[in-house]
């Protein structure tokens, strides 16, 4: 009997333990940022606006669909206080089911048009805070073994040559392939567009689940051509891998990565705070530090060298209110799904 | 009263009065603040928020233990008793349930009573609810047994209270709160025809590969898949198993050393390896295409690169399960049986292997539900063969973001899963199993028909050098540049992750990866025993208890791990996030998460080897007026250490290598090391990540070692060939 009580007890109080060596330290930063841009950024960010503000920051890093999940469960009882970064789209949806709040920062006016109308469109619940234009990439070693002229354009990828050898993200899985999916729709037409893409389809080898695995394939030589965004090709291009990007001739898309504070945020005055600072050109500057390419939205911001030259890529007008909006996102993908994916090759 | 009930009563008053009943968030108990307005405020204790009307709600409460003090007074025992704290257990637990989920962090959960009562709120429950809470429940236990349940064993029903309220509220509570969304629209409303919509998809069920050239349903492919794989590592494992135990092959060591690996192995990391090894530019195949000309395809993405990925991946598990069952099959039965002139192999197949069953079937279903609930290696190599749990992972965070699909498809998979569950319940039927008695088995093991010998080395040995190449790549990928493009030799990808530099206050742990690491390796060390006690417990009542209900019980034990691990990781924040459980964000949701989603592989270990040790031994000790508890202790539980070794390792590396189920579990003070490599991935920093694994992989082989020191073997009384006569003292 005795046994029985000092080892129940023994338990419970293990358990006990175990819920205060883990519990008490659930102190929250002074800041709680949810970031979804590569880990070195997110931390390059950090350290610079400790540094500059003093502010604690508790960061955590996951892909902004990771984040636009989360915080749809979270919406009871919200932890973060603000989002930082990744692809708009997530950030358009939060803003349209009311899971961010309105915000105008007084660095509104220095902000290029494509960060403002990121802004106005999900009515003033998020910003732009970096674009990068849509494109593709190819390896030159394995483009030299298979000779003849390089891919320039869109219209170039149905050549037979490319049989199995073009690699993009399943639309339903990704942000980047869905902004190809509206590019393609937008540049030709619903109709041709879709013609576009079920052609492409025999010339796909595989569909990925994440957006910029196309572009880490190409450069293993996995496959030949990587559609994807082309500041993660560029990542790999500065690494030496033998990739070359291509912004394609017809003209193309582009994502805006945004910003948004979190409805419910604890520390709302910080939040504030980081979004004022985080549109500045010194904090936009932080990205070619990281390794990340993008195209600040600050005008007053340099851009890296390294990044793509926005003045020399043809760019579509993207409607971001229509094909980010739920419904049209549903119809498309539906449509993706029932005419291109199950097609035989 | 029995003393053991009197001191439950004494813990329920201690955390009513004097423990801090709310969950005091941003403070630790060892700060001053949180001990200025002690004993109201924040981290007031239940009895005077409750008395001084600040919290009203929980006065009530003091009513059962008030009752619950006036029996300890009057002392002694009487038969009354039982009814009494039958009444006080139920009483507390009901008002507790009720009071905790109507008001949470912001107001009343019904508007109604807002209304009524006007504004009101609390914080989640802290260690003061916590300890009356189990009070109540183990009060209610001992109540029912005073009156007679389970022949009055009161360690058998509190064990059965405990398991099954913790089941209920972490595995039952989060899991139904999501599963209702399958029968919702986007906007959250109710709408039973979207199910069999969404149900009956041609994208799920479709069977167009039968006929045409087009793609089956996800379903199929996940069911294909499962069963396959589930064969193939039973095979496996069983050939491993029978080597290990009942050859005289000599590098045995190595072999278990070969099979434990990929079980320590963190997702993702097998199958980059398999691209390294195999891939369009791998390096096998460019010395196939250069050696023989064979054209380099991409015959790794699909059905074939995830099988081979999984079979290495799971093998071991079905060889953890396999061994202890080996290893407890009576030899004198398998004598009896040569003595009557059987064959060795006829001895084998019909002695031997039947007795195998619980094995086979229990190592079959855990490939199976692994192979369905697996998420890195489909993500990695499947290309363009879908399968249920990446799909159900797009459908929360992918660009359609529809969490009613992830429902319905996480429905699809628990039918397959519980079926499976279902089929083996049948096939063992109800057959004995027993070969380990109390009597001393002086027979020998007989060594295996020559054909099956050669049978397990063929499957075995080239295994076990494929899983060897794969490590090498592994380890060798850490040092070098970039694997795959630039193998010039570096360490600067160890240096990043763990640098640790020299300065003036001593050692600066600078490196990156140190943080998740330390949170990875404390979580795990907290939840590895935690699981192999929750889990072999049900087990031990699942195998050795009769009880109202059991089947269902038994269900609702398998369901954490029949689903998919992002459906987990939500259903967690949506039931946890508020009160009356608020743990979002802090180490003990990942605790819990891990607790739940590895126990089915505690239970299953331990009926496995539970259902081979003879009932007349738990009998025995029983007669010789031993406890349960005892007879648990001292019979049972040493018998049954292969199983403890497999739950706590099982338990362990789990925890540290576990990826869908906690990328929304994680939080800034609380990263795991999954999610960084995860994140690693993304980047393309293979090798950052794959040196990050090596060190993860380290870890866990001490972490294994340790283990079997502290567990120890379990000594049957066999004899062994080498030395028959010293082992000559009964089981």
């Amino acid at each position: 009997m005795n046994r029985l009580v000092a080892l129940t007890l023994a338990v419970i109080g293990s358990a006990i333990v175990s819920w205060v060596s883990v519990v008490p330290a659930r102190a929250q930063g002074e800041l709680v940022l949810y970031c979804a841009v590569q880990e070195e950024w997110c931390r390059e960010m950090v350290t610079a606006f400790e540094r500059q503000t003093g502010v604690k920051v508790a960061m955590t890093r996951k892909s902004s669909g990771e984040f636009y999940a989360q915080l749809k469960a979270e919406a009871a009882n919200p932890r973060g206080d603000i989002w930082w970064g990744g692809t708009g789209d997530p950030h358009l949806q939060a803003a349209e089911e009311g899971l961010t709040i309105e915000y105008r920062s007084p660095v509104m006016a220095q902000l290029q048009d494509w960060a403002t109308r990121q802004w106005e469109q999900s009515k003033q619940r998020s910003v732009g805070v970096y674009a990068g234009a849509l494109g593709y990439g190819f390896n030159t070693d394995l483009m030299k073994k298979k000779g003849g002229a390089e891919p320039k354009c869109w219209a170039d990828l149905l050549d037979a040559r490319f049989k199995d050898e073009v690699q993009v993200a399943d639309p339903n899985s990704s942000g980047t392939s869905y902004t190809m999916l509206a590019t393609i729709v937008q540049l030709m037409g619903e109709n041709p567009g879709f013609d576009y893409l079920k052609k492409l389809h025999r010339n796909v080898n595989q569909y990925t689940r994440s957006g910029a695995a196309p572009a880490r394939a190409a450069s293993l030589g996995e496959t030949l051509i990587g559609i994807t965004f082309q500041h993660d090709l560029v990542t790999f291009v500065v690494d030496k891998a033998p990739i070359k990007v291509i912004a394609p001739c017809e003209g193309t898309g582009y994502e805006v990565g945004s910003m948004s504070i979190i409805k419910g945020a604890r520390n709302l005055d910080n939040a504030k705070k980081w979004y004022d600072w985080a549109l500045t050109p010194a904090a936009q500057e932080l990205g070619a530090k990281a390794k990340s390419f993008q195209v600040p939205s600050n005008k007053g911001a340099k851009t890296p060298p390294e990044a793509p030259d926005f003045s020399q890529i043809k760019f579509i007008n993207y409607d971001f209110a229509k094909y980010g909006s739920s419904d049209e996102r549903r119809r498309l993908l539906s449509k993706w799904d029932g005419e291109v994916k199950n097609l035989p090759k | 009263m029995t003393r053991s009930a009197a001191l439950w009563l004494v813990l329920g008053g201690i955390g009513y009065a004097i423990l801090p009943w709310y969950l005091v968030e941003g403070l630790s108990p060892l700060s001053a603040k949180w001990w200025a307005s002690y004993p109201f405020g924040n981290a007031g204790s239940g009895l005077f928020l409750g008395w001084s009307g600040d919290r009203w709600w929980l006065g009530p409460t003091f009513l059962p233990l008030l009752v619950g003090a006036a029996l300890l007074v009057r002392g002694g025992r009487r038969p009354e008793d039982g009814r009494w704290l039958t009444w006080i257990g139920a009483a507390g637990l009901v008002w507790m349930v009720i009071a905790g989920f109507a008001i949470d962090h912001r107001n009343w959960t019904i508007d109604l009573f807002a209304e009524w009562f006007g504004p009101e709120k609390q914080a989640g429950m802290g260690y003061g609810a916590f300890a009356t809470a189990l009070a109540f429940l183990m009060v209610l236990a001992h109540g029912l047994a005073a009156r007679g349940f389970c022949r009055s064993d009161a360690f058998v029903v509190s064990a059965i209270a405990l398991v099954l309220g913790l089941v209920l509220l972490f595995v039952f509570f989060p899991i139904a709160q999501i599963l209702v969304s399958a029968v919702e629209d986007n906007n959250g409303h109710f709408a039973p025809g979207i199910f069999f919509v969404k149900f009956f998809d041609r994208s799920v069920w479709g069977l167009d590969c039968v006929y045409s050239n087009l793609r089956c349903g996800v379903a199929w492919n996940t069911l294909f898949l499962a069963v396959v794989v589930g064969v193939g590592t039973t095979v496996l494992g069983l050939a491993f198993a029978l080597i290990a135990l009942r050859t005289r092959f000599q590098a045995k060591g190595v072999l278990r050393a070969l099979t434990i690996l990929p079980i320590i192995t963190p997702p993702f990391v097998i199958g980059l390896a398999l691209i390294l090894l195999f891939g369009r530019s791998g390096a096998v195949t460019g010395l196939l295409f250069e050696w023989f000309d064979v054209p380099r395809t991409r015959w790794i993405y699909g059905f074939t690169g995830v099988f081979i990925a999984q079979m290495l991946a799971f093998t071991p598990i079905a060889f953890l399960v396999l061994i202890g069952v080996v290893q407890g099959i009576s030899p004198s039965l398998e004598e009896a049986s040569q003595t009557l002139r059987a064959s060795r192999w006829t001895t084998f197949r019909t002695v031997s292997l039947p007795l195998m069953r619980p094995g086979l079937a229990n190592a079959f279903l855990l490939g199976f539900v692994e192979s369905m609930a697996d998420f890195g290696n489909p993500l990695v190599l499947g290309g363009n063969y879908e399968v249920l749990s990446t799909k159900i992972f797009f459908a929360v965070v992918g660009a359609a973001h529809d969490q009613s699909r992830a429902a319905v498809l996480s429905i699809v998979l628990l039918t397959f899963t519980l079926g499976a569950f279902y089929a083996q319940y049948r096939w063992l039927g109800n057959r004995s199993y027993t070969t380990v008695t109390g009597k001393g088995d002086s027979g020998l093991p007989v060594p295996m028909p020559k054909r099956m010998a050669w049978l397990c080395y063929g499957t075995a040995i080239p295994w076990a050098m494929f899983t060897a190449v794969i490590y090498v790549v592994i380890l060798v990928g850490g040092f070098v540049k970039t694997m795959g493009r630039d193998y010039t030799p570096t360490l600067q990808h160890y240096i990043t992750g763990f640098g640790i530099e020299q300065t003036s206050r001593g050692l600066y742990f600078a490196g990156s990866a140190w943080d998740s690491l330390w949170t990875t390796i404390k979580v795990a060390a907290v939840a590895a025993p935690l699981t192999a006690i929750v889990g072999l417990l049900t087990a031990y009542l699942l195998a050795r208890q009769r009880f109202v209900g059991k089947r269902s019980f038994e269900f609702i034990t398998m369901l954490s791990f029949a689903i998919p691990g992002t459906v987990v990781g939500v259903s967690y924040i949506l039931a946890f996030n508020v009160p009356p459980i608020e743990i979002t964000g802090t180490g003990l949701i990942l605790v819990i998460c891990f607790i739940f989603r590895n126990m089915p592989v505690g239970v299953r270990a331990g009926i496995a080897t539970m259902s081979q040790i003879d009932r007349s031994l738990d009998e025995a000790s029983l007669t010789l007026g031993a406890r349960s508890f005892t007879t648990v202790r001292r019979v049972i539980l040493p018998l049954l250490r292969p199983a403890v070794v497999a739950s706590l390792v099982y338990a362990f590396v789990r925890a540290m290598t576990a990826v869908s189920a906690i990328i929304f579990l994680v939080s800034a003070q609380y990263n795991m090391a999954t999610a960084y490599i995860v994140g690693r991935v993304e980047a393309g920093e293979f090798g950052l990540a794959i040196a990050y694994s090596s060190v993860l992989i380290v870890v866990m082989l001490l972490a294994i070692l340790v283990i079997q020191l502290l567990v120890g073997e379990r000594r049957l009384g066999r004899r062994t060939a080498a030395a028959p006569v010293l082992q000559a003292a009964g089981g």
